[in-house]
């Protein structure tokens, strides 16, 4: 340990320190009343985390040995957290005061979280990604519980936890098969023992299940039986949460393991995450349709996204990594924008998320049902907005490797998909004629909603130029 | 004779003999010890205590242990026997296997392994056990709520035992109890061992052995007056008297420790007085008697005022201590005065 | 057989027996005491390896804590396990082909099992000579996987901090006791003599 290494790590110090820092500072003062300057706090420190991490950045850095690394691609993956974290931490603040949910400890959690999350996109070595995908875990287990008087929380805390901990379970089992393989954990020392030599068994087996243990945390299919149930279950805040920044450091966490350190195979989890890609967004665009509830529904939704952004990888060229990387930071983006509407929705005074209660929205609330309708376009990747970008990207990237059966297969599933973003359209334009929810925003909240729309629609020019920027990240993971 | 001994069943024999005076000298101090916190009991309460069996009741023991094995044994219906019968044996074995590490003098030792003091920490964690099975097994809600009562207490304790004990380890750099021992050797007798330096912990090392051991003033899973006699209310004649037995070999187990941690073990008070194992034992000797005046003296804790103390008090206090004797010792302030691992520790 | 051949024999025995029992036993409270029986036997295994303190702590943190809160839990939970057990045995087909496959593959994976070239140099860390193994393992474990250590602390504060969050019930309509307020109180202050006079009151 040098300090070096300390600086290399400076802004996930700086957050773990924070962390502690704001937990007593809310033990030994308010409690409870010292929440909401908590959140605005935690938020602002995560977008000036993210804007130094984006801004300061320079090349390749290893600390700590080999446990530690920050390269281009760990950067972008981890600005994106950070922002979307700190959207989603201000955004659900009215929300969560207003439900009396919203505990001191409810940002300390999340910042520990998104502390997990930058460590996981940072790992170089099966140890601290499997320390840092707990940290991750163990803190989103505990938001899933945070209403803990409700049933339906309490039951998604105790199913995410049980089904966590079984796929970590997995992925130590697979983590020690490549270990007793290579006789390190570093990722550059497994890519070595692979040099020139086929995989053997023992080592594929690793590779199933350290894939199958990242697989269940990013939802994929088969791996997805919790989903629905956790965003239903949970509080809607923290489903926002679930939805966007872990998905982020999952999906990159993948990246990093496939391409780091079984990158000499690409052939063998290439196969994996296609099959896993094709099943998720079949699954994700057929199970929506019968959903009643729109958090269930966004889980499906997740699932299928998650396919998409898997194709990406499954391809495993510099476009395919580039590809999911804009990929993911579109949907992050599309959630926080819908997230903010469904927060939004209460009636009596009650938050409701049935998707009948949208009937004849347009007519009470005609602007947040338009930006709600670019949103859902975008989702369901109608062009011309950004979400058609995101699929294009992904498809293309399959069609340049010659996998054109993959996106075909992302072609009409997508087209399945859009039915059930285009029935939300229908009944909030041509439903049946009853009395609608209302839809309560706090001035961010609406801010945010219809900052993502006008995304959605002038993005389309040249994605705010993030395709050059991840590039150079898709590049550092690609060599 | 000494080729015999170097061959492999000579080693053993030798092994054997070895853990049978341990073995004697222990069940032997046992007699007496609860011979002698009865008479300082009743001394206390001016009373005469034990005076008939033997000059001046000395064999009193004897003759309790006796009317113990000779007893009837009351089995409760319902009990789980297997688990019924191996909690007293637990307890005693348990109490008596820590022994194997406790050194009386220089180099009397029956196991002399570098990492004693987590033996001994490990093994009277495990007498926990005894007393959990035994409640759970005589099938009787007093008993089992006895024996949680004892088994929470007894594993509060310990972290800040153990807690404690990392400072000593830190001034010594080992966790040989010789090593201990010979890191408080010095010119200045008495003043050169660890409870100068380690002062708070002393006291916070005794009142917490105490407890650990379910003394009084902290007997509250067999309060008398409460629960009868805990988790060993369903016992009788044999099992019961391997406790009670149990029980106070743990206690002068803990006398024992006191006095390797803090006292120097078998070193001399003053200088140019020869060190040697009847130092060990006096020192042995007077921390139990410690222990019988604080049974005779200090009212009973309630439960939560018990458990306020050992992880609002106790544990903080330890933990800081931690911290602190680290600190100090790491920079060295005062020279050896907490780092005695340059002492040859 | 030498003294160490003989004791290892004896602990793998009780490993695998406890382990054995551990699954077959009807008694919950029974399946937990083989489950300490059999960490005993691997603590055992461990002494046998020289690695005496890691053994140790598993005696004290594993077996002297963690298993002492799961038999609590075991012991208290009104659960009625025949009628678990019952439900299980429905279950029972699959999960006996579930395990039947893992367990070919798994022979499968590990009948064919290879090492990379020099798997076994890199995997060696031999403590460093003349050093005991507390003092190696602690070098490792502060030193160089100390990032490792911190981020461990840390998963274990979200732990606390969650423990805290969804259990801490504050309840107002108890009385608490404050021990320094009554400590600190002053008898002069807490009562007031008055001197009555006969047949007036006060």
């Amino acid at each position: 340990m040098t300090p070096s290494d300390f600086q290399t790590v400076l802004p996930e110090v700086v957050l773990a320190l924070w962390a502690i820092a704001a937990l007593m500072f809310g033990v030994y003062t308010g409690k409870d009343r010292v929440a909401v300057p908590l959140v605005w706090a935690t938020a602002g420190l995560m977008a000036a985390l993210a804007l130094w991490i984006g801004l300061a950045g320079q090349g390749e850095r290893t600390a700590f040995g080999t446990l530690f690394i920050d390269d281009a691609f760990a950067r972008f993956a981890k600005v994106t957290i950070l922002i979307s974290a700190a959207a989603v931490l201000i955004m659900a603040q009215d929300y969560m005061s207003r439900t009396g949910i919203l505990r001191f400890e409810y940002p300390v959690l999340a910042s520990l979280a998104v502390l997990g999350m930058l460590l996981m996109v940072s790992a170089s070595d099966l140890m601290s990604l499997y320390m840092a995908l707990e940290l991750q875990s163990l803190a989103l287990y505990v938001l899933a519980a945070l209403r803990r008087d409700s049933l339906k929380s309490t039951e998604a805390g105790l199913k995410y936890f049980i089904l966590g901990a079984l796929s970590s379970g997995l992925l130590l089992y697979g983590a020690s098969l490549a270990y007793g393989f290579a006789g390190t954990t570093a990722f550059a020392g497994i890519l070595a023992s692979l040099q020139g030599e086929a995989a053997p068994l023992g080592l594929l087996f690793g590779l199933v299940f350290v894939i199958a243990g990242l697989a269940f945390k990013i939802s994929a299919v088969p791996f997805h039986m919790w989903t629905p149930d956790v965003y239903e279950g949970s509080p809607t805040p923290v489903t926002a949460f679930f939805a966007t920044a872990p998905k982020v450091a999952a999906m990159a966490l993948i990246a990093r393991v496939v391409f780091d350190a079984f990158g000499a195979i690409p052939g063998d989890w290439g196969q994996m995450l296609a099959g896993l890609a094709v099943a998720s967004m079949f699954l994700g665009a057929i199970a929506a349709i019968g959903q009643k509830d729109i958090k269930r529904l966004m889980a499906y939704s997740s699932i299928a996204h998650m396919g998409y952004a898997l194709i990406g990888l499954a391809v495993g060229t510099v476009e395919g990594v580039q590809a999911m990387l804009i990929y993911m930071v579109i949907y992050v983006t599309m959630n926080v924008g819908t997230f903010a509407f469904i927060l939004s929705l209460e009636r009596d005074g009650r938050p409701v998320s049935d998707i009948a209660s949208l009937n004849m929205f347009s007519k009470k609330e005609p602007l947040k049902a338009l930006a709600m309708l670019v949103l859902l376009f975008s989702l369901a990747g109608v062009p011309p907005m950004v979400g058609f970008f995101g699929k294009f990207y992904v498809l293309k990237a399959a069609v340049d490797a010659d996998m054109v059966w993959l996106a075909l297969a992302g072609a009409v599933a997508s087209v399945i998909g859009a039915f059930y973003y285009l029935r939300i359209v229908y009944f909030m334009y041509f439903g049946a004629d009853q009395e609608p929810a209302d839809s309560r925003m706090a001035p961010v909240q609406w801010a945010m909603l219809v900052a993502v729309a006008v995304i959605m629609l002038a993005g389309i020019v040249n994605l705010f130029g993030l395709e050059p920027v991840a590039q150079v990240a898709a590049e550092a993971l690609v060599r | 004779m000494d080729g015999f001994l170097d061959t492999g069943l000579g080693t053993t024999l030798l092994i054997a003999a070895q853990s049978l005076l341990i073995v004697a000298f222990v069940m032997i101090s046992l007699l007496f010890l609860v011979y002698g916190d009865r008479k300082v009991w009743a001394a206390v309460q001016m009373r005469r205590g034990p005076n008939v069996v033997g000059p001046f009741g000395l064999l009193q023991s004897v003759a309790d242990a006796l009317k113990f094995v000779v007893k009837e044994m009351v089995i409760p219906a319902g009990v789980d026997r297997p688990v019924f019968f191996l909690a007293p044996m637990l307890s005693f074995v348990l109490a008596i296997l820590a022994w194997a590490v406790i050194p009386f003098d220089s180099g009397w030792v029956l196991a002399d392994i570098n990492v004693a003091i987590l033996f001994v920490f490990a093994v009277s964690s495990l007498e926990v056990y005894g007393v959990i099975m035994g409640g759970w097994a005589s099938n009787s809600k007093y008993a089992f709520l006895g024996s949680l009562r004892s088994a929470a207490q007894m594993i509060s304790y310990e972290v800040s035992l153990g807690l404690i004990i990392i400072g000593i380890i830190i001034s010594t750099g080992s966790m040989n109890f010789s090593h201990i021992v010979a890191a408080q050797d010095g010119n200045w007798g008495l003043f050169n061992w660890y409870w100068l330096p380690h002062l708070p912990m002393v006291v916070l090392f005794f009142i917490s052995a105490l407890a650990e051991t379910n003394r009084p003033p902290f007997d509250l899973p067999e309060a008398e007056s409460e629960l009868v006699a805990g988790f060993m209310v369903e016992y009788s004649s044999t099992p019961y008297l391997l406790f009670m037995a149990g029980e106070y070999i743990a206690i002068f187990l803990m006398c024992a420790l006191i006095s390797l941690l803090f006292f120097g073990g078998w070193l001399s008070p003053i200088p140019g007085i020869a060190d040697g194992w009847w130092w060990m034992v006096a020192k042995m000797w007077f921390f139990f008697f410690l222990f019988a005046m604080v049974k005779a003296i200090v009212p009973r804790y309630r439960y939560d005022q018990l458990m306020r103390i050992g992880w609002k008090v106790f544990l903080p206090l330890s933990l800081g201590w931690v911290v602190l004797v680290a600190f100090l010792a790491k920079f060295e302030i005062l020279g050896t005065f907490w780092a005695r691992w340059t002492l040859g520790g | 057989m030498s003294v160490a051949d003989i004791a290892f024999y004896a602990f793998a025995v009780v490993t695998v027996v406890a382990g054995l029992m551990l699954t077959i036993s009807r008694n919950p409270v029974h399946s937990v005491l083989w489950m300490i029986l059999s960490f005993l036997g691997a603590a055992g295994l461990m002494v046998l390896m020289g690695a005496e303190f890691v053994a140790m702590l598993v005696m004290i943190v594993y077996v002297g804590a963690v298993a002492v809160l799961f038999l609590f839990v075991v012991m208290m939970l009104d659960v009625d396990f025949a009628a678990l057990k019952g439900e299980i045995s429905r279950a029972m087909p699959l999960a006996l082909l579930i395990g039947v496959v893992l367990i070919i593959q798994i022979s499968l994976g590990i009948g064919a099992w290879v090492e990379a070239d020099g798997a076994l140099g890199l995997r060696d860390a031999p403590a460093p000579h003349g050093v005991d193994n507390a003092r190696a393992l602690g070098l490792i474990l502060y030193d160089k996987y100390g990032f490792l250590f911190q981020i461990a602390g840390l998963i274990l504060l979200v732990a606390m901090i969650g423990a805290i969050l969804l259990t801490l019930r504050h309840r107002k309509d108890i009385k608490r006791q404050n021990v320094l307020q009554q400590m600190w109180r002053d008898p002069a202050k807490a009562m007031e003599l008055k001197d009555v006079k006969p047949g007036q009151g006060l």
